[in-house]
Order: C-alpha cells, then structure tokens, then sequence
C-alpha cells in the first residue's frame, strides 16, 4: 500500500499540540540526552494521536519530526510500523482483537463474530454507526485470559460470544464496563477459587512475625 | 591488526574491519545485497552468511566484527544451504520480469541467483505486488522488484543528506517510498540507481533504450563541472548511451551528479556538423571549410595583430587552448582569455589558483571557511565528501556569501563582502576557529572572484591566510573551487592576456567600441556578444549551437568532449585523460585539428601533425601538464592587490538565485531534454512554493 492508501484521504490542515500537552512534551523530552531527542518519537506519537481522536494525521506527524529533529519520513517510517498508530479515523471505542493461537484455541472466532453479527464490521472497518472500530491483532501478553480483547486502553479477557455481545450493548451506551476478566476473575486465578497459596505457609526457620499473619 | 583465518587463509586486517571485509582480503567473494562499502551497515538481506566457528548458527559477515583467531569458513555445506534458503526467501516475491527488466544483464539478484540459488523454485502461492512510487525525472520505479535492501535510503540520508527516502510499514507491506511520494531533490539522486542491487530503481532517461552487453565502455573524465568525476561512458554505433561512475577515492569516490549522468542527451542536438558563414542578409548560411577559412583569412588580415582577441569557453581540452593560444602568439595577439566568466585569477602562481588542499584533502581538514562558494551546485560530489566530514568528524564549517542550504549546518557570516574586511582587521570566532584548526580549509568560489572587486578580496583573504598560517609546512589549505572544466587547464597553459593584453570583459567592451575587430570564440558560450560592433568579426568554434554560434559570423563545428580525446585538469591540478567514445558528426572534427587546419590557411603553420607531437610540444611548454593524475599544489604567493571593497552581496556562481540552474551550466546540459525537466520538477516548484 502506498502513503496515499495508508492515510486518510480528508487530512486536517492543522495541527497543533495542546498546551498541556505541551507540558508533558517538556517532561518528556528531559528524559533523554538533548543530542538524542528522536528517543522520545514513540511517546510523542502517542501524545499526539490520544490528542487527536486517537489517529494520526500527517501534520501531527510532521509537529513530532519538527519537534524530534527527524526527517519527516523518518517518523513516519515509525508511525507505519506499529499497528498502535492509526492514520486514518477510528471510532470512539478503538476494538483490537487477539487472534493470535492461545485465543484462537480459546475462542477468538466466536468474538470476532460477535463484533461482525452486532456491527457489521470486520478488521480494519469501522462501523456506520461511527462509534466502534475492529483492528486484528495479534498477541497482546494476556493468553492466561483468553480470549480477550482491548478497547482503547483496557483489556476485556475471558470473552466468548455473549460476553461480547454484552460488551458491545454497553459501550454503545457509554457505560464504559469495568475492564480486565468479564468473569471477575482477579489476574489469572483458577475458577471459582484460588487452588494454590491460600495460606502463608512460613519458610522453615523463619522468625514469626506477628504483623505478618494474614491466614 | 587483527589475524583471521578464512577457509584455512590467514589474513590480517585493521581492527573495526568486518568479516566479510575479511573474506574479501583472502579473496573469497561473499554474495551480498544490502552491504556497501560506502554507506552504513544494515545487515537486513542476509545473503552474506558464513560458518563461524563455535557459533552454532551462521553469522551475517557485513554486520560481524573482526576477531582475532576466528576462524571463518565460506565453503561449506551449511553456508552453501544457507544462501541458497536466503535466495529462495529473496525470490518469493521477487518478479520473474527479467526479460523486460532495465536491470536484466547487470543485476545483482541475476546474477547472485545464479551463482548461489537453486536451480528451481518451490514457490507455488501468489507472490506481492507494490504500487510504484513517484520518484522525478532520473528515476523510474517498479516498486514489486524491490528486495528491501534499504540501500537508497541509506545513501539517501548519509550521502546525499535529503533524508527524504523510508521504508514504511513492515514485514510483507514493507515499501520504500519518498515522503508524500515527491520527487528526491538531490543532485545526486541519480547514484540510488547504480545502488540498487535490482531493477526497482531504474535511470527513467535510459529506460528501454539499450541492454548492458550491447554497449561498449569507455572510461573518461567528466567536464560538466571542475572536479573532474571519473567516469564510464557506454557507447552503441555513433551514440552515447549512458554515463557511469568509475570508482576513485580521491576525486569522486563512486558517485557522481546528476549533471554529469544524464546531460548526455544534450550531444545529440543541436549540434553544428558543418561549417557555416554569415551572408550578405546577416543569416548563417551553410559553407565549405574553405569558404569559411578564406572569409576567417580575410578579416585577420584586415585587423591588426592588436585588434584581434580570442576567448577559451568551459569545455574546451588542454589541446584546443594550447593551439589556439600558439596560433594567437604567431599573430601577435595579446588578448587572450579562458576565463570567460570575468574571474580574476590565474596571474599570481599556481598556488592563487588551484585547490591546493585536494579533493581528499577534505578528509583531514578540521575548519571550513567557505567564501562565495556554493559547493552542492558548484561541485556536487564534492558537497557529498564535505558533509560525510561533517557528520563522522564534526568539522566546523563557516561561510560568507549567500544562504543556500547545504545537507549540512553551516555558521552562516553573512552576504557582504565588507565583511571580509572587519574579519581580517577584528578577527571573530571564524578567524579564532582557523588559528587553532590544525588542517584549516579556505575555500573561494567563483561568486567571489568574478567580482570587479575580486582582486581586493583576493587581498583581504591572503592576509587572513598569513594571520591564521593557512599554509603550513605540509597542509595548504588555501582553495579555489573551479566551475569549469577548462579552466585550470587554460590557466596552466596560460591563455591569459599577455603583455597589453585585455580579459574578457575588455575584450567585449573593445568589440562593441571596435578597437577590437575580431573574436576568436574558442566555445565559450556565456559571454554576451549581442552589443559588438557591426563591423567586427567573430569566429565561433564549438560543438552546439548554443549563444556563442548564433552571435558569430564564422562557425566552425568542433567535437564534443566525448568525441576527442583530450586532457583535462581539475580544480585540484590533476591531469586527467578523457578518451574519445564517439566520432563527431558530420564535417565536425576535433577542435586542435581545426586550428592546426586554419593556421595552414592563415600561413601561420604550427608545428605539429598529429596529437601526441601536440602533447609533446604543449607538455615541454608547460611540464605541469606531464603529470597526470595526481593533485598538485604550489606555494601561496602574494594575492590580489590593495582595492577598496564594495558592499555589495556575494551570491553564488550557480544554483538559487544566481541565474544560473545547477541543471544547464553549459551548451550541453542546456540543450538537454533530461535537464529540462529536472528544471521543471526541481527549480520551478521551489519557486512556486517560494512564492506562495
């Protein structure tokens, strides 16, 4: 796909960061060695699209090589690398679904086909409704909860075809749910209760603590 | 030193070499796509893997240091199934379009398949295809044969310094494209083409024109500006194909201009192939040799030896000035000149003259001042070795004259001559900086010594150079950059005003007054002889018809330069040897031939038949010219002379603002279509977006 493809076609003619973002961008930027300010390229991406409806349009994208001290390919090199910048509009609820084996074992497909019988939309597309939009992605590090998916910054694990569903219904309210297991599990503890560590057992020889006896 | 053993070869290199630098040493060849001895490594085609001993997989030669006893073998079983699994990856998605492909015959995935692949593909799925990319008038793109070996990006942003090529997204929608698809604004974009190891990018000129084994090479040197670029000329029939760089560290390295590339479809038209003469209507008409030598015979025998001049252009060979400056001394003509553009020097030493530091010299230079000179437009490939030293040695640099942007940062002083002045008188930081620089660099350009000041300049700069020991006992660091190819040639041989003698721009006032009845226009083509008496007669020997033959009453159809063999000296002094690739058109012949043919006719004969007793002949008169390929330098001596220095702008001799447009310095660069368009997707939208 070339550049023409990959972004959106009505791109904004400006773009400017907000003064507290600009804030931030200070706090940033001293995080790194003057000489070495295109470190800070990923965090200010980020800044950028959470600014601007979380996608990435080309002005922003030439503020952070202003900013940076980089080519403007260079940055733009970075923001086409990574599924996590979007350069075209995506809906207020920003779907990236795992696919990746362990949910796929576990039931990703019954997810992804939630999301396309309640919204018709399937990777990449973004409903007409303009709310939601679906991303395929592949793992994002919580396999023990599979399958799960992330809507904008939060996971949602242990889904299966009416737990999304639910999910669905109330995002499209605004009745953000709470995020991590739809089951309530706490972490990746076993069902219905922890089998393992249910009581502090002390190390032989250890001195009692009195302070320390959570049993 | 580090030693090595390579297939059971002991070889030493120099500590930081790599192990493919190794194998090389011992001679082994080692495939690779990616790895360049000019650019950064990148270590991303894999084609280059060796056995290594104790590591368990093979390593990427290119990107693995050199160490001692390592013991590195190329031959095995596991290195041969390992280049051979690369290649196959490589061809995936590689086109089988090698017969319509421009790279077909020269192409290194051609010929690494052969050598190293599988005699047969496994491949059954669909392949990729890529959309091509926008890239100008020099490079044409089939993006879908792209194996990502990110070599144009490199170059892109480590030589050219237009860091304007990337490669985006990633894995199999990897695509390597120039920012919002424009075009690569460089002077040197067309090197991305030699670069690229496939037939993704493609010289547009010369696309569908010719296949690599119908041409036949021949090495030359390059006139299009003063370096002196070591090239390739490829030739079919009577036709110049192509231009190639040859290597040579110390001139070019292995790049050369756009210029110097494509301004060949310039030779084709339109050229003078025969001679013609001025008719009684004032239209040139077409004529014989010897109606044009019996009307030159006639109006040199009207004038007066004082009242006849001559005046060398930027493309003329060593020979051509040397005749024609012996022919002028036989008549007695003082009033010579190749310096066409009204530039001072030339009368004060060799050393106020040539780039005394060399090319290479650039290398062990700490300090830069750059005076009027604009080396990206002036000397491209020049400005590539500037600004690597720049970057890997962070050498100071300092200009005065105007802005231009260079790919590299420069403490800009200012546009005003007087400021020359308050330098040498106060001094600043740029005179601070050259006194403590061990290896400092001045480097005049034409801009500063065309000026009707220039000599006062020339005056201020030599006693900067004595207040910061600019020459030293092994460094010369005083530097003039040359535009044209002829011109420190013609300097050597002295085809200057002799005693009584007028420069060029008196010459062209005497020929309007008429105290000057005729010009010999030796191909110079850039000075204006439109306001010139009626009465005077000016002779035009050249090999285009450019200004220089429309303003002449006799035209005489010299060669190109790449139809003569001549010699050419560069800004540095090196004698080089360009050789004849084609034969000239029509009735024109090479040019010392021509002024050897009318002294005859004049009844001045000059004493040599051929071109080697010319040689002879011209490098007894001026031994200089006898040593060829090698830098030269010579002493500083008292510059310029005391005058009073206006408050003017310095400009620069070519490039924005000048007038004049990198792409068309000369008869043939003008008359190409290549560089016409390269005006227009270049120059032309710089101005339009400058005005908006």
């Amino acid at each position: 796909m070339s550049i023409s493809r990959r972004i959106a076609d009505n791109q904004p003619e400006h773009f400017a960061f907000s003064d507290e973002n600009k804030k931030k961008i200070k706090t940033i930027l001293a995080k790194y060695p003057k000489e070495r300010k295109s470190s800070a390229v990923l965090p200010l991406l980020d800044l950028a699209q959470r600014q601007h409806d979380n996608w990435l349009p080309m002005k922003a994208i030439e503020a952070v090589a202003e900013i940076c001290d980089m080519a403007e390919i260079r940055v733009l090199e970075v923001a086409t690398f990574y599924t996590m910048f979007n350069l075209k509009p995506v809906g207020k609820y920003f779907i990236q679904a795992c696919g990746t084996t362990p949910c796929w074992l576990r039931g990703s497909d019954d997810v992804m086909r939630c999301i396309k019988d309640k919204l018709g939309i399937s990777s990449g597309e973004t409903s007409a409704c303009g709310k939601f939009s679906l991303l395929e992605v592949e793992c994002l590090g919580a396999c023990v909860n599979a399958p799960m998916v992330q809507i904008n910054d939060d996971y949602y694990e242990d889904l299966d075809y009416m737990a999304t569903n639910d999910l669905i219904d109330r995002l499209a309210v605004d009745d953000v749910p709470p995020a991590g297991s739809v089951r309530g599990r706490q972490g990746s503890q076993p069902e219905p209760a922890p089998t393992s560590l249910t009581k502090i057992v002390p190390f032989p020889g250890a001195k009692k603590d009195k302070g320390d006896d959570h049993a | 030193m580090i030693t090595l053993t390579i297939d059971g070869i002991e070889v030493e290199v120099e500590e930081g070499a790599s192990v493919l630098q190794a194998c090389e040493a011992a001679g082994k060849e080692v495939p690779r796509f990616c790895y360049h001895e000019r650019l950064s490594i990148a270590g991303n085609c894999r084609m280059c893997l060796v056995e290594m001993e104790r590591s368990p997989k093979p390593v990427a030669s290119c990107a693995m240091p050199a160490g001692n006893g390592m013991v590195i073998k190329t031959d095995t079983p596991m290195v041969k199934k390992a280049r051979e699994g690369v290649m196959e990856f490589m061809l995936i998605n590689h086109p089988l379009d090698c017969p319509i492909c421009d790279q077909g015959g020269e192409c290194d995935l051609q010929d690494q398949a052969m050598g190293y692949g599988m005699a047969d593909s496994r491949y059954q799925e669909p392949k990729r295809t890529v959309e091509n990319k926008e890239m100008g008038p020099l490079i044409s793109t089939i993006m879908t044969r792209c194996i990502h070996c990110t070599r144009c990006v490199r170059f892109a942003t480590e030589v050219a310094g237009v860091p304007e090529l990337g490669a985006i997204g990633r894995g199999e929608t990897m695509e390597i494209t120039t920012y919002l698809e424009k075009a690569l604004a460089s002077e040197l974009s067309g090197n991305v083409v030699d670069l690229c190891p496939v037939g993704a990018l493609t010289s547009r000129p010369y696309a569908f024109q010719a296949r690599s084994w119908e041409l036949s090479h021949t090495s030359s040197i390059d006139v299009m500006d003063a370096l002196g670029s070591h090239i390739r000329v490829d030739s079919r029939g009577n036709q110049v194909m192509r231009v190639l760089p040859r290597n040579n560290d110390d001139v070019n390295e292995e790049w050369i201009s756009d210029k110097t590339r494509h301004a060949i479809d310039g030779l084709r038209t339109p050229r003078i192939d025969r001679p013609y003469l001025r008719n009684a209507k004032g239209r040139l008409e077409e004529a014989s040799w010897d109606e044009a030598f019996t009307a030159i015979k006639k109006a040199i025998g009207k004038a007066k030896p004082d009242e006849i001049a001559s005046i060398a252009g930027d493309l003329c060979d060593a020979e051509a000035m040397f005749a024609l400056s012996q022919l002028m001394d036989k008549i007695g003509s003082p009033h010579k000149d190749c310096r066409q553009d009204g530039s001072v020097v030339g009368q004060q030493g060799e050393g106020s003259y040539l780039f005394n530091s060399s090319i290479a010299g650039i290398d062990d230079a700490d300090v830069i001042f750059l005076i009027g000179a604009n080396p990206r437009h002036e000397a491209a490939v020049m400005n590539a070795r500037i600004r690597q030293n720049y970057f890997n040695r962070d050498v100071k640099i300092f200009r005065l004259g105007a802005e231009v942007d260079l790919t590299y940062p420069v403490t800009e002083l200012g546009d005003d001559a007087r400021l020359l002045e308050k330098l040498v008188d106060k001094g600043g930081p740029v005179v601070t900086a050259l006194k403590r620089a061990k290896r400092p660099m001045i480097i005049l350009g034409q801009a500063a010594l065309r000026r009707k000041d220039s000599m006062g300049l020339l005056d201020l700069v030599g006693q900067l150079a004595k207040q910061v020991d600019l020459v030293k006992k092994d460094w010369n660091g005083f530097n003039v950059l040359h535009t044209a190819a002829a011109r420190v040639a013609g300097l050597m041989l002295n085809f200057l005003p002799g005693k009584g003698g007028k420069p060029t721009m008196e010459i062209v006032a005497g020929l309007e007054k008429g105290n000057i009845k005729v010009l010999y226009n030796l191909g110079a083509d850039e000075v204006d002889l439109s306001q010139r008496a009626d009465k005077s007669f000016v002779i035009y020997q050249g090999s285009h018809g450019d200004r220089g033959a429309s303003q002449a009453d006799v035209v005489l159809p010299g060669a190109a330069w790449s139809e003569k063999d001549g010699i050419y000296v560069n800004t540095e002094g090196r004698v080089q040897y360009a050789s004849r690739v084609t034969f000239p058109p029509g009735d024109a012949r090479e040019d010392w031939a021509i002024i050897r043919a009318l002294s005859a006719a004049i009844g001045q004969t000059l004493g040599y038949d051929d071109l080697s007793s010319l040689r002879q002949t011209m490098t007894a008169a001026v031994p200089t010219l006898a040593v060829t390929d090698q830098p030269q330098s010579a002493k500083l001596g008292k510059i310029g002379r005391r005058q009073a220095i206006t408050a003017s702008p310095m400009g620069h001799a070519i490039g924005a603002g000048s007038g004049v447009s990198f792409y068309m310095t000369c008869p043939i660069s003008r008359a190409s279509v290549t560089m016409a368009e390269c005006v227009k997707a270049f120059e032309l939208n710089d101005k339009a977006e400058a005005a908006e």
